[in-house]
């Protein structure tokens, strides 16, 4: 009976032992926020273009991290699903078209000689990327434009349109090599006899 | 997996250790890993001397002919240059300057193509020679050493060299490295198939490849200076060997295998060293230049000319005279091509570069530029389509001939499935694209196309991730700064608040200082100076409306009435502008001699008062008569009220008048006469209306 009561004492101890470190630990490495949020607003591209609904990359990745759906980023596209259902262990699906296309990649441009300096669309941009002061002319630098669209609207003479990124020598890369339609996987000797 | 890649495949490698014998170098030298032995075809073009074509008409100079960032040009278009003269200037650290190959003049900056894989179009400088051939002012240095390293760097930087193997990579930054430097290695090659460029540099101009190199040693503060070169070159091997006699210079020679001449498997042959993935030749303290680069510094320092030409070799079946040529840079492929007697129906494909890591163009417009060093026009048995790609049968052949020990199946298989991650883990980086693995492919998968597209959509990815990063940052900056400008606004919003409560405060005790009877508050204070203005205006109109109306006196008017007593009023301060407006007309008129007119005015005037006056009439009866019968009872009221409506309306009538005539008067000019005349007449009208309504009324 003595060994019954010196295990469960024993026991006893270690659990109380154990419990102290673990609400020690609780305590000590609490994590401030929610980190899966700030791994989410990593991938999404920061556009702040708001085409999936919320105001911002950073509520969009709230909301994923509450269980939104993971496709109504276009900006993003497909590239960006797959890595977030990557990173969310959930299965990719394509873009949801509600939200829009998937399209080139494009920057805002003022036609300078139009714009009336009235500083609309300086405000609407969510980056910062639109240089102008009041009657001044404006312009974008389109080295900082996320292309988020949300400076055309405001415009009150309809000076800005958005301009596809154009591939130059520098930015151009080889694509994949296209795989040969019908004769792929073939081994060469069982195309003998064909007319190639 | 790198014992098997580096376990030599007989099939395609050649055994080093025995041609270490016919190597017959002092010097110990390392085998490759990996490598295969493509057919040179180096003989066509070395039977004969390098020549130098003829001054083609027009020069066409990207200003991107290195790695890095493109020249900014100093010229404009219309200018003439001289010879050697600088035409773009360096617009980075990491770019090259560019030089007039000859004299001539701009003729256009414009977009053209350029010998790029991606065929696109870029910005160059077209020059059209005069055929003066002026060479501009040259500094040339009789003794390199009594310059510092830093000034050779610097003479090198003005010369715009960049390294001439192919890269393109700006010499002064490998020349200024920052590390301690003990050897230089000199690249001679040349291991691809078909160029003979460096191979006839060295026969040729043996010379200048050794003083080039001391140069380079002295800028380096090297001890040691190696030049690498395979052993298919004999001739130029016994050239360099003369030139370099007596001289603290090791000419290397080792067994011919593709790609020797990557600078990092140079650097395995003659040093068995191996540089890590990531890092340069300079952290194991080599530099390793071309031949070419070489040749090209010791006419910069020791000539002063800068880079304005190069060997470059014209090759393949479709030539009729394949050779060398000493090419002025910008001279296009067309004219070069010409010069060596091509049989344009034979030509099927274009290639710059070599077989191996070349790119084909479908152009022939295209200028030769500083890393051009082979054209090969070839035919249709000489370079055949590609087969079709067939499946990967997991031979391993490509990971044995991979001189990088990497894994190409593995890569090849993540490339395909765009997998990043496992690309990266498989260093996709470290690869070269020399193409050993797609040579040696009994499938005939063009793996090296894999490859650069997938570095291509990596860099493109790092680059977005950069720049979302860079846009995350913006943004929360942008609200950051939002939030703090409202929280200014807000605190000056409270400021002022409070500043006006003080003042209120403050004027509340002056007052209640001065005035000490009066100890009510501010509002009663108010009410009570309100009430004494009413009183004082009781008292006044009582006044007033005594003589007149000694009835209506004690109550005041009805609302009929009061109205009535507006329109008056308004009518006699008309008359009154009225008057002052023929004033001012009568004024202008007699400087003008034309006085008719104005005494028609004055006549309508005196009519208007006449009117005024019988207004005035109207209304005193009026209110005589209201009082008269306002005083015993209401009903009375209706039939007064109807006469009221009617009067109204008629001086309303007058006063639409009054101002029309007020305001033709105030803009009297001669040429508005005749329209005043015709306001004036409705006027009259209008004013005999209002006559006829008094009369009935009266």
């Amino acid at each position: 009976m003595d060994i019954v009561l010196y295990a469960i004492g024993a026991l006893l101890a270690l659990a109380l032992i154990f419990g102290a470190i673990l609400g020690f630990a609780a305590i000590r490495f609490k994590v401030e926020g929610n980190p899966i949020v700030d791994q989410i607003n990593e991938i999404l591209p920061q556009t702040q273009c708001g085409q999936c609904g919320y105001p911002g990359c950073r509520p969009y990745a709230e909301a994923i991290a509450n269980g939104d759906a993971i496709n109504k980023c276009p900006p993003g596209g497909q590239a960006t699903i797959n890595t977030l259902a990557d990173l969310l262990d959930m299965e990719p699906e394509p873009l949801d078209a509600e939200h829009g296309q998937e399209s080139v990649t494009k920057v805002a441009f003022i036609r300078e000689a139009e714009c009336i300096g009235c500083t609309k669309c300086i405000q609407a941009c969510p980056v910062d990327a639109i240089l102008g002061a009041a009657k001044q002319m404006h312009t974008v630098i389109s080295d900082e434009c996320t292309g988020c669209d949300l400076c055309v609207e405001p415009c009150p003479v309809d000076c800005i349109e958005m301009r596809p990124v154009d591939i130059t020598v520098r930015t151009w890369s080889w694509a994949l090599p296209q795989p040969n339609h019908g004769k792929a996987g073939l081994i060469a000797t069982d195309l003998r006899g064909q007319t190639v | 997996m790198n014992a098997i890649a580096k376990s030599p495949h007989q099939d395609i490698q050649s055994p080093v250790a025995g041609s270490q014998v016919i190597a017959s170098s002092e010097r110990k030298i390392w085998p490759l890993t990996g490598g295969v032995h493509p057919e040179e075809n180096k003989h066509q073009s070395t039977s004969c001397p390098v020549s130098v074509p003829p001054l083609p008409e027009t020069l066409v100079l990207p200003l991107s002919q290195h790695a890095g960032l493109p020249a900014d040009p100093l010229i404009r278009v219309g200018d003439k240059v001289l010879k050697g003269q600088m035409i773009a200037k360096a617009s980075g650290f990491v770019s090259a300057a560019l030089h007039a190959p000859t004299s001539g003049t701009i003729t256009a900056i414009e977009n053209r193509p350029i010998p790029h894989a991606s065929g696109f179009y870029d910005l160059c400088i077209i020059l059209a020679a005069d055929g003066q051939e002026q060479w501009c002012q040259l500094a040339p240095v009789t003794d390199y050493r009594q310059l510092s390293p830093a000034e050779l760097v610097e003479k090198v930087r003005d010369a715009g060299i960049s390294g001439m193997g192919g890269a393109g990579f700006p010499t002064a930054i490998k020349l200024a490295p920052g590390t301690a430097i003990n050897t230089l290695i000199l690249n001679g090659t040349e291991c691809e198939p078909y160029i003979t460029a460096d191979d006839m540099l060295m026969r040729e101009k043996a010379d200048a490849v050794i003083e080039g190199a001391e140069i380079l040693q002295y800028m380096l503060g090297a001890q040691e200076c190696l030049i690498g070169i395979e052993d298919n070159k004999p001739e130029a091997i016994a050239a360099m060997r003369r030139a370099a006699a007596g001289k603290n210079i090791d000419i290397v020679v080792f067994p011919a295998i593709y790609p020797s001449g990557g600078e990092k498997q140079l650097i395995q042959i003659l040093t068995a060293q191996e540089v890590p993935s990531g890092k340069l030749p300079a952290d194991l303290g080599m530099v390793v230049q071309n031949v070419g680069t070489a040749v090209a510094v010791k006419e910069a320092i020791v000539d002063g000319k800068p880079l304005i030409s190069r060997i470059t070799t014209l090759t393949g079946d479709a030539l009729t005279a394949p050779q060398n040529v000493e090419a002025l840079i910008g001279t296009l492929a067309q004219d070069l091509l010409q010069y060596a007697a091509l049989k344009a129906s034979e030509l099927s494909t274009l290639v710059f570069g070599g077989p191996m890591m070349g790119f084909s163009v479908d152009r022939m417009d295209i200028p030769v530029i500083k890393t051009s060093n082979c054209l090969i026009a070839a035919t249709e048995d000489e370079f055949p389509a590609a087969p079709d790609a067939q499946a990967c049968i997991r031979c391993g052949h490509c990971a044995e001939a991979c001189p990088s020990s990497l894994l190409p199946q593995q890569l090849y298989w993540h490339a395909r499935a765009e997998n990043h991650e496992q690309l990266m883990h498989h260093n996709l980086f470290d690869c070269i694209e020399c193409g050993a693995c797609s040579f040696v492919c009994p499938s005939s998968i063009p793996l090296v196309q894999y490859y650069r597209a997938s570095k291509g959509a990596i860099r493109t990815q790092e680059a977005k991730h950069a720049k979302s990063e860079r846009s995350k940052q913006r943004y929360e900056d942008r609200l950051a700064r939002l939030a703090q400008e409202k929280a200014e606004k807000e605190a000056k919003r409270k400021a002022n608040a409070e500043r006006a409560a003080k003042l209120k405060a403050a004027k509340t005790a002056e007052k209640t200082g001065s005035d000490a009877k009066a100890e009510e508050d501010p509002i009663q204070a108010a009410i009570a100076r309100a009430k004494a203005r009413k009183a004082a205006a009781a008292g006044a109109s009582e006044s007033t409306s005594a003589g007149q109306a000694p009835s209506a006196s004690d109550r005041p008017l009805s609302a009929k009435q009061k109205e009535l007593k507006v329109q008056l009023s308004m009518a006699k301060a008309q008359a009154k502008k009225t008057e002052r407006a023929l004033a001012a007309a009568e004024a202008s008129a007699e400087l003008k001699g034309d006085r008719g007119d104005i005494e028609q005015l004055k006549s309508n005037l005196a009519m208007l008062h006449e009117q005024v006056s019988k207004l005035q009439q109207a209304f005193d009866e009026k209110a005589q008569d209201s009082a008269s019968k306002n005083n015993p009872e209401k009903p009375a009221k209706a039939p007064l009220s109807d006469e009221a409506k009617k009067l109204k309306i008629e001086s309303a009538m007058a006063n639409a008048a009054v101002k029309k005539l007020q305001r033709a008067i105030a803009s009297a000019g001669e040429d508005e006469l005749d329209t005043l005349k015709q306001q004036l007449v409705t006027a009259e009208q209008k004013a005999a209306e209002m006559k006829q309504a008094l009369e009935g009324l009266s």
